[in-house]
């Protein structure tokens, strides 16, 4: 769209680089890293765009482009998710990889990309993976239950602006699988706590709070996530930066519903971390 | 042909009340006996999937992404407009409506507008006990602030978030309602085709994006909730995948598409940087509070941000200040984004691309010091910074109007159907509440008023007169459906041209974006028809499509939604051709006041235009819904 725009960058800021990506045709392939090069990057340039620039290249010499997850390209939507150089959505604190920018690296340098990497995120096919584990342990509990009309006005619930705010902090999980991504034993502890503690510090929320625990996290163990071990990788490496507080008030609502519900499930396995 | 839009009798404030105790009803133990297609899952199509889901009915949802969660409603960050007047300021029901009327420039449908208005009591009160985190204030009751084009406060926010807020109220009720066994959702599943049977919607093909098995799904109606077509423009505010695809082969099945050439272009997004680009991000209007936008009087080649310190206050030209001392840099968005361009296109914008105007926080930092901006604007200033690497505390930020939003889409009637019986079209899919221009936090409002309040008592209007009998995908409609989605396939794969996808797309965004984008004239229009055909023709001769159908392949899911957006730009060429008017984001440069203000013409275009598909490669053919306005006077906008 503006050809004349490359030449106007300053030259000496130009990177060529090289990467090193997973390449995995579907779930049965062993899949390996394939290593390709790209050159005149601009340090404008977004991740996501200089993967849409080697995509180009690969799809003029009729190669199959590198497949990756990205939708908002705005830090929201929760669907972008790899590995950069070992690290979910790269080198910066609280950011995504759509947020990041070529700046940060330097020409010459080799980036290795991968895919989440975690049991219950199978790979679909390169750096794209099977996320609904997620989304069934939001159906088995991570709601409130009214249904649409028959609701009291917003302000007959007055709210604290305190409770409110550390409320809003948690729901601002965008549900990307960095956390299980970053976590040694690939547990969801800080995705399952964040809706959880969310719902759980509202009025609105408290009825169904001890059922909500028990059954989310019942599910989360069905999908066969691993169990936290409070090492607050998934926390240094989340990009809306959730904190570990979370998964306290989790494991406090957990035990609080484990001794006292009437609910349907008793079983014997100790949850989380302690 | 004639439309009707079924605008219930009655007083204004009486009609919705009325028209739903008129409308028929379906007994709840014969709900489970209809089945629902309800395609996209953003505010619109999740509230609707669960709302319908918890009357009863079975509901099947469609969305292209790898959850419901992702829809790109989540992107939205200011706000949702509700007339709950909770801060005593003079807010109301009718107030709300007249706002929207005429923010949208007096294009859209009265009845319409004030039922979205009493709707949007009722959204907050929705969300709030679903547990969506709204801004509140130490006593503990919500908080509002105020958005451009009212003098209330109005709008309810969650941070810079609430559309995602919004977004995840709507998937929690709908993941309720998958759990229950109500709703079957298919994620990354994109629909290609509507089916008609006997006349009326009875079901869907899709492709399994992860399989690409090809596969039908029948119902007794099928509910649009799939956004909007602003990704026509390539570069856009809109997610990468938002396409136009549902919207557009339901137009060419018999729906109407109204008004296409109606769309927004938002001054404060970030600039181009680069060919790289792939999309746009805004930045939230409300910096428009603090930040002074000028360039330079004489033209400065290459101005960068550093550089531009050194400019002196009397080579700055504040040009919105200069031409509009009364609103200065708050005029509305179609003012803004459209002076914004003139300067650049004069010579006189800024940055590598000459596409860029200053917006600088000096002063206003030296007026309230760097703590209360930053309380104000932090996140945005950090977002800024992470993008441009400039840092908007010690140098201006550069701004670029940028297309965000498209107020038309599919026709429908006062119940939300479609002129195609059993089709109904929501949110931004269709092109009901908006008229020319949208105004900042209505977006949110109609997506869920549609889902919520709506929908849910019309379609049962529709359905009581349904027999229950099911139609089988074994049906010859579906089987036919089914072969032209196919051979659309094959024709991409076995182009096996020279040009990438990509290549195309940015091709015909250039052509929309410099004849059919901000400012339009007859000529241009004419020309970017012309072009836009013979792009067209290439592209199905010279596109090539990597891998095959039978697997993951993004390449032909973008080569599908590409396809159809170029039979959608020649329509809003078409559609921009016929209106020799100016009025909200149409600015036909013809039709200009001596200030160089719109110049609506409401004797001639107080009109709907409604357009019908006539067959491949044919003009389309225009109908007219004559808007009629009984409860405001139509005037002229101005800002001076």
């Amino acid at each position: 769209m503006l050809s004349s725009l490359r030449g106007a960058t300053n030259k000496k800021d130009i990177m060529d680089l090289t990467l090193k990506i997973w390449r995995q045709k579907n779930s049965q392939d062993h899949g390996g890293f394939k290593t390709y090069k790209v050159t005149d990057i601009s340090p404008d340039t977004s991740f996501l765009e200089m993967l849409d620039i080697l995509n180009d290249q690969m799809e003029k010499s009729g190669e199959d482009p590198v497949h990756f997850d990205h939708d908002c390209r705005e830090g929201i939507c929760g669907m972008c998710s790899m590995y950069i150089n070992g690290r979910p959505h790269g080198p910066q604190e609280g950011i995504t990889t759509c947020q990041l920018h070529m700046r940060s690296f330097k020409d010459g340098d080799t980036i290795t990309i991968e895919p989440w990497r975690a049991k219950p995120f199978p790979v679909i096919k390169d750096l794209v993976v099977d996320r609904t584990s997620f989304d069934r342990i939001i159906q088995a509990g991570g709601f409130i239950s009214v249904g649409t009309g028959g609701v009291p006005d917003a302000n007959e619930i007055p709210i604290p602006a305190r409770i409110s705010n550390e409320a809003m902090d948690a729901a601002s999980c965008i549900g990307c699988g960095a956390c299980v991504a970053a976590c040694k034993n690939a547990s969801a502890m800080l995705f399952v706590s964040a809706k959880v503690s969310h719902l759980a510090l509202l009025p609105q929320g408290e009825i169904e709070a001890k059922e909500r625990a028990e059954k989310m996290v019942e599910q989360m163990d069905e999908e066969g996530f691993g169990s936290c071990t409070n090492t607050g990788a998934c926390s240094a490496e989340c990009p809306k930066e959730i904190s570990l507080e979370h998964i306290a008030r989790l494991n406090r609502e957990y035990y609080f519903a484990k001794q006292s519900s009437e609910n349907i499930h008793t079983g014997d396995e100790v949850h989380g971390g302690g | 042909m004639s439309l009707d839009a079924k605008i219930p009798d009655g007083p204004l404030d009486e009609k919705w009340n009325h028209h739903k105790f008129n409308i028929k009803l379906v007994n709840p133990a014969n709900k489970r006996k209809y089945d629902v297609i309800i395609v996209g899952t953003g505010l619109a199509g999740a509230s609707a999937a669960a709302s319908l889901a918890e009357l009863g009915y079975n509901v099947k949802a469609f969305c292209f992404q790898d959850s419901p969660r992702r829809a790109h409603s989540i992107a939205a960050q200011g706000g949702i407009n509700a007339a709950k007047n909770y801060q005593n300021d003079g807010d109301s029901v009718f107030r709300l409506f007249y706002d929207t009327i005429k923010g949208g420039d007096y294009r859209s449908r009265e009845a319409n507008v004030h039922r979205l208005a009493e709707a949007s009591v009722n959204i907050i009160d929705q969300c709030v006990a679903q547990g969506v985190p709204f801004a509140r204030e130490y006593g503990g009751l919500l908080a509002n602030r105020s958005f451009g084009g009212a003098q209330v406060s109005r709008t309810f926010y969650a941070r810079g978030q609430t559309g995602q807020q919004l977004l995840l109220g709507a998937y929690s009720a709908l993941s309720r309602q998958i759990a229950a066994g109500k709703v079957k959702m298919y994620n990354r599943t994109e629909m290609l085709d509507l089916v008609m049977v006997d006349g009326q919607a009875r079901g869907i093909v899709t492709r399994n994006l992860l399989t690409g098995e090809i596969e039908s799904h029948s119902a007794h109606a099928v509910v649009l909730a799939s956004g909007g077509y602003g990704n026509v423009f390539f570069l856009s505010t809109n997610a990468m995948g938002s396409n136009a695809t549902a919207a557009w082969r339901a137009h060419k099945k018999g729906a109407l598409f109204a008004n296409p050439c109606f769309t927004q272009i938002h001054p404060t997004c970030i600039p181009v940087s680069g060919d790289h680009q792939s999309k746009l991000t805004l930045m939230s209007e409300s910096l428009r509070n603090d930040g002074r936008v000028w360039v330079p009087k004489k033209a400065i080649k290459g101005l960068s941000a550093l550089d531009s310190l050194k400019v002196a206050e009397a080579d700055r030209d504040y040009f919105l200040e200069r031409k509009y001392p009364a609103f200065g840099n708050l005029v509305p968005r179609d003012v803004a984004s459209r002076n914004g361009k003139y300067v650049c296109d004069e010579g006189r914008g800024v940055g590598k691309t000459g596409l860029a105007v200053f917006l600088d926080f000096a002063d206003a930092i030296k007026r309230d010091g760097k703590e209360t901006i930053k309380s104000k604007y932090g996140n945005l200033f950090d977002m800024y910074k992470q993008i441009t690497g400039d840092d908007p505390y010690e140098v201006p930020m550069m701004i670029y109007p940028a297309v965000h939003y498209t107020m038309g889409g599919l026709w429908v009637d006062y119940n939300l159907m479609t002129n195609v019986k059993g089709l109904y079209a929501l949110g931004e899919c269709n092109f009901s509440d908006h008229g020319a221009n949208r105004l900042g936090a209505s977006a949110l409002m109609q997506g869920l008023a549609d889902g919520y309040f709506v929908i849910p008592y019309t379609i049962g209007d529709y359905l009581a007169k349904m027999p229950y009998d099911k139609v089988s995908t074994d049906h010859e409609e579906f089987k036919k459906a089914e072969e032209a989605v196919k051979a659309n396939i094959d024709k991409l794969l076995n182009s096996k041209g020279g040009r990438t996808v990509d290549d195309f797309h940015k091709a015909l965004g250039k052509i929309m974006w410099d004849k059919c984008g901000m400012s339009r004239t007859a000529e241009g229009l004419k020309e970017a028809k012309k072009e836009i055909q013979q792009l067209r023709k290439e592209y199905w001769e010279d596109v090539n499509v990597v891998g095959v159908n039978e697997e993951l392949n993004m390449t032909l899911e973008k080569a599908l939604r590409v396809g159809d957006f170029f039979e959608l730009a020649e329509l809003m060429v078409d559609d921009a051709l016929d209106r020799n008017e100016s009025c909200g984001g149409h600015f036909r440069e013809e039709y200009q006041t001596e200030e160089g203000e719109a110049k609506r013409d409401d004797e001639n275009y107080a009109y709907g235009s409604c357009w019908e598909y006539t067959g491949p490669d044919k003009d389309e053919k225009l109908i007219k819904e004559e808007l009629v306005f009984e409860n405001v006077k139509l005037t002229q906008r101005s800002y001076k």
